[in-house]
């Protein structure tokens, strides 16, 4: 399959501090590409600078290559807003907006763009989205209804449907089932599972079993470090590094 | 084992006894603070409310030796000085304390914050001086716009510090997910961030709005006063505060019994606006999430 994503020697650092270094690794599209690892090993870092999102922190940097669809997002004539309307991403924490309905949450990467769209139209991308998030069946008689009204699960799949309607190429998950329940979780894994026709996932996640039962492809962090990358199968059956081995095993992390 | 069980219940007494008298000492300073409150409203009302009359709100102020006469002039003085220095406070305050929050950490940041710290602290007849200096002396008169500059210096630090404290209580997280979708920085702030503080953000604009229609201080030598109705803004200007003063130390009953009725009206003018916040927002001062 085609790599929609090449990462080459990325390096980030918080201040002084270097979070990730010399990461290489090739993301491809149609897939979902699990990164795991222990608390701290620079996987959120890693995913944040996918779409310099990273840079956002203050005194935040990064350093390296990454390649999308061959052009590098970090080249100095690169506007990081394009970036990020090609790069969606979804949060750790589900994060409405609180002063807008469940629809306008939907629309609200349209209308913050200044993308004007009709009222038949914007209806019809609420629904598509909201459809495609899983979630049309249990709000579509309360779209108007605040976003924050919804429950934790319900909250976290509109915001999938918020990222969806700026109709991204490749979807970034920051964790995106850790304040969850296991059923909303497995509504999110078989949602991830479905949209990797349309789109390129990456997913970050604690969870290996979400890890092995969702990812085509996983990637292992430790220190900062990309310590293996392979199929997903291989690397938790038949890990080639003892660090690797160690920690699906659960003997540290 | 019985012996243990009566310590037991000997201690769980002692810490009921204790819970009571912390409780009561509480609750005799939270009365202490409200008598005032009470006492000054009920004074108000008993020494304004009978001099209170259709009269007092449509009339202007009576030569000196006829009875009678109103405050209509200084009522609505007190409202045009205080939305004027609304226009020009608002503005600004909600800017600075939007920039403080959003870039904070910076040097013009922290400059705000001091700044409008030590604006805060700096008595009202100093600001009045100020003003007297940047606006009397240049446009060599006493005017309704001095008046209102000097009210707006006091309304700024007040409004940039609610601002910033509202926009901070802003998640972290709201600010990402909106960057995250492609949002500019600039209508991240003002369509994400700035509007999930409106609530707070306005909270704090009337209770500035209701600190500056009390002042007397700065406007002795801007607004300076007014017997007539002012048409022009570049000319001195009634106001309630300031005519309540005037009354209150002139030797005559008629006027000390108006500068009751006036002291009245004010405060409900005054009070009526806390309640509104308090109505508008649901009890809540806060911003929301």
């Amino acid at each position: 399959m085609a790599d929609k994503i090449k990462v080459d020697h990325l390096t980030a650092w918080f201040g002084p501090v270097r979070a990730i270094h010399d990461i290489g690794m090739n993301i491809q599209q149609n897939n979902i590409t699990a990164i795991i690892g222990p608390s701290g090993c620079g996987k959120s870092t890693f995913v944040r600078c996918l779409n310099r999102m990273h840079e956002v922190i203050p005194n935040a940097r990064a350093d390296g290559e990454v390649l999308l669809d061959g052009e590098d997002i970090y080249a100095p004539e690169v506007d990081p807003v394009q970036v990020r309307r090609r790069i969606g991403m979804v949060f750790q924490k589900p994060t409405p907006f609180p002063t807008m309905s469940v629809e306008d949450n939907v629309a609200a990467g349209l209308r913050l763009n200044g993308i004007n769209v009709g009222r038949a139209e914007k209806d019809q991308v609420v629904e598509r989205c909201l459809k495609q998030a899983a979630l049309w069946e249990e709000v579509k008689d309360r779209l108007r209804a605040p976003g924050g009204s919804l429950s934790g699960g319900q909250q976290q799949r509109l915001c999938v449907a918020r990222a969806l309607a700026v109709e991204p190429e490749v979807l970034l998950m920051d964790e995106p089932c850790s304040a969850l329940d296991p059923i909303s979780t497995a509504r999110i894994e078989e949602l991830l599972i479905e949209l990797k026709a349309d789109y390129t996932i990456v997913i970050v996640t604690h969870n290996m079993q979400q890890a092995a039962r969702t990812a085509d492809m996983t990637a292992f962090f430790y220190a900062g470090e990309l310590i293996e990358f392979g199929e997903t199968r291989q690397i938790f059956t038949n890990p080639s590094r003892r660090e690797t081995e160690d920690y699906i095993t659960g003997r540290f992390g | 084992m019985a012996n243990e069980t009566l310590a037991l219940r000997r201690h769980y007494r002692y810490r009921k006894a204790k819970n009571l008298v912390m409780m009561s000492l509480t609750i005799f300073a939270t009365v202490i603070t409200l008598t005032p409150l009470f006492l000054v409203l009920g004074y108000l009302i008993f020494k304004g409310a009978a001099s209170i009359n259709l009269a007092f709100f449509t009339r202007l102020p009576a030569p000196v030796g006829e009875v009678g006469g109103g405050m209509a002039n200084a009522i609505v003085g007190t409202f045009e000085l205080v939305l004027l220095a609304g226009l020009m406070g608002v503005p600004i305050g909600v800017g600075a304390g939007i920039y403080a929050a959003e870039h904070r950490g910076t040097r013009l940041a922290d400059a705000i914050r001091f700044a409008a710290d030590v604006m805060m602290g700096v008595p009202s007849i100093v600001v009045g001086i100020f003003a007297y200096a940047v606006v009397v002396r240049p446009m060599a008169g006493f005017s309704a716009i001095a008046g209102a500059v000097a009210l707006a210096t006091i309304m700024i630090p007040l409004v940039t510090r609610t601002t910033e404290e509202m926009m901070l209580l802003v998640p972290h997280e709201l600010r990402e997910a909106s960057l995250a979708l492609g949002v500019p920085q600039w209508r991240t702030t003002l369509s994400v961030v700035a509007r999930t503080a409106m609530g707070g953000i306005a909270t704090g604009v009337i209770l500035a709005t209701a600190r500056i229609a009390g002042e007397t201080a700065p406007l002795l030598f801007t607004a300076f006063g007014n017997h007539y109705w002012s048409t022009s803004l570049k000319g001195p200007v009634a106001s309630l505060p300031v005519q309540i003063y005037t009354y209150a130390i002139s030797p005559f009953a008629d006027w000390q019994r108006q500068a009751w009725a006036g002291a009245l009206v004010l405060t409900a003018i005054v009070l009526a606006l806390e309640l509104g916040v308090r109505a508008v927002t649901g009890g809540q001062t806060r911003a929301p999430r």
